[in-house]
C-alpha cells in the first residue's frame, strides 16, 4: 500500500499537479484507480471534464460497495459520511472475507481507516519525492504509470471475453488518440464495455 | 480556476457521491444482472485504455518509445505474480535505462 501510493503521488507531480492538488486527491477522492486516471487524463492534455467523467465512471463500483456494505454498517449521519469515505476495494474485500457480521465490521473500518492513513502519507512522500526531479523520463517514471494501470487492471482480467474487451478497448482508444482531444479516446471506450455487457 | 483545480475538486465531488449513494439507495436499485455486467467491464476497458494510451501516446502522435519495455516488464512482472510495487518499479528501472543509456 505504501508504494502504491508513493507512486500515485509521484505520478501526480509528473503529471502538473502540484503537491497540494496531488495530496487533495488522495484526501478527498480516495479511490486509487480513479486518482490515477485524474492525473493520467490530465497530464496528457485532457479537459478537466472527460478527467471528472473517466474518475466517475471508475468510482462506480464503491457505490456497488456501499450497497454490499450498508446492511452490515447500518449507519448514519455523520458516520455514514465517513464509512461512505472508506468505502473502496480494499475495506470491501476485507470485510467480505470474514465469517459475521461483527468481524465485518470491524474488518471494513480497520482496513479502511488504515489503507487512509497510509495512502494519504505515502501520497505524499512520493508527490515531495517526485518534486525533486527534473525529467521524469530520467527516473522512468513515464513508464511507471502505465505500468501502474497494468497492475490495476490485470487482477480484473478473469475471463478470455475480459482479455478480449481490454485489447479491444486499448485499439479503440489508439485509433482515437490522433482524432480526438485528449481524454475522449479514454471515456469512449465506455461504449465497448455497454456493449459487450449488454447479452449475456 | 485551473483545469486541474476543476478536476481535483470535481473528481472528488463525484466521488463521494459514488460512494455515498451506494450506502443510501434501496438495494434493489442497482441490483440488476445487465448493469452488474457493463460495470464489471467499465473498470477493465478504461484502465486499458489508459495503459494504451500512457504507453504509445506522445500528445496526438503514436510512438514506440522506453515506455513499451518498461510496460512490457510489468506485465512479465504481472503474469510472475509479483507483487504491485515490484511491477511499477521494474517498469521505471527498465524504462529509466532504456532512456539514459540509448
Amino acid at each position: 500500500m505504501g508504494l502504491y501510493g508513493a507512486a500515485f503521488g509521484a505520478a501526480g507531480v509528473t503529471a502538473g499537479f502540484s503537491i497540494i492538488q496531488t495530496c487533495l486527491l488522495s484526501l478527498l477522492l480516495f479511490s486509487g484507480a480513479s486518482q490515477f486516471a485524474v492525473v493520467g487524463i490530465m497530464g496528457a492534455g485532457g479537459s478537466a471534464v472527460s478527467a471528472i467523467a473517466t474518475a466517475t465512471l471508475l468510482g462506480f463500483r464503491n457505490a456497488l460497495y456501499g450497497l454490499q456494505m450498508a446492511p452490515i454498517l447500518k449507519v448514519k449521519g455523520i458516520k455514514r459520511i465517513l464509512a461512505a469515505q472508506i468505502t473502496i476495494d480494499e475495506s470491501t474485500a476485507v470485510a467480505t472475507l470474514q465469517e459475521n457480521d461483527t468481524d465485518r465490521k470491524r474488518g471494513f473500518y480497520a482496513t479502511g481507516i488504515g489503507v487512509y492513513v497510509f495512502w494519504n502519507m505515502f501520497t505524499f512522500l512520493g508527490a515531495l519525492g517526485a518534486s525533486a526531479i527534473g525529467n521524469p523520463s530520467v527516473w522512468g517514471l513515464d513508464a511507471a504509470v502505465p505500468a501502474a494501470f497494468c497492475g490495476l487492471v490485470w487482477p480484473r482480467l478473469k475471463n478470455k471475453t475480459h482479455f478480449i474487451v481490454s485489447a479491444a478497448s486499448i485499439s479503440l482508444a489508439l485509433i482515437l488518440t490522433p482524432l480526438t482531444p485528449a481524454g475522449i479516446p479514454i471515456i469512449t471506450t465506455v461504449l465497448l464495455a455497454v456493449i459487450f455487457g449488454w447479452k449475456k | 480556476m485551473s483545469q486541474i483545480w476543476i478536476a481535483v475538486i470535481g473528481a472528488s465531488f463525484t466521488a463521494f457521491l459514488n460512494k455515498y449513494f451506494g450506502h443510501s439507495v434501496p438495494e434493489k436499485w442497482l441490483d440488476r444482472p445487465r448493469f452488474k455486467r457493463i460495470n464489471t467491464l467499465v473498470p477493465i476497458v478504461l484502465l486499458s485504455a489508459l495503459v494504451g494510451v500512457q504507453t504509445f501516446a506522445d500528445k496526438k502522435d503514436l510512438v514506440i518509445d522506453q515506455r513499451l519495455a518498461g510496460v512490457g516488464v510489468a506485465l512479465v512482472a504481472l503474469k510472475f505474480k509479483a507483487p504491485f510495487p515490484v511491477v511499477v518499479i521494474s517498469a521505471a528501472i527498465t524504462s529509466a535505462a532504456i532512456y539514459n543509456w540509448f
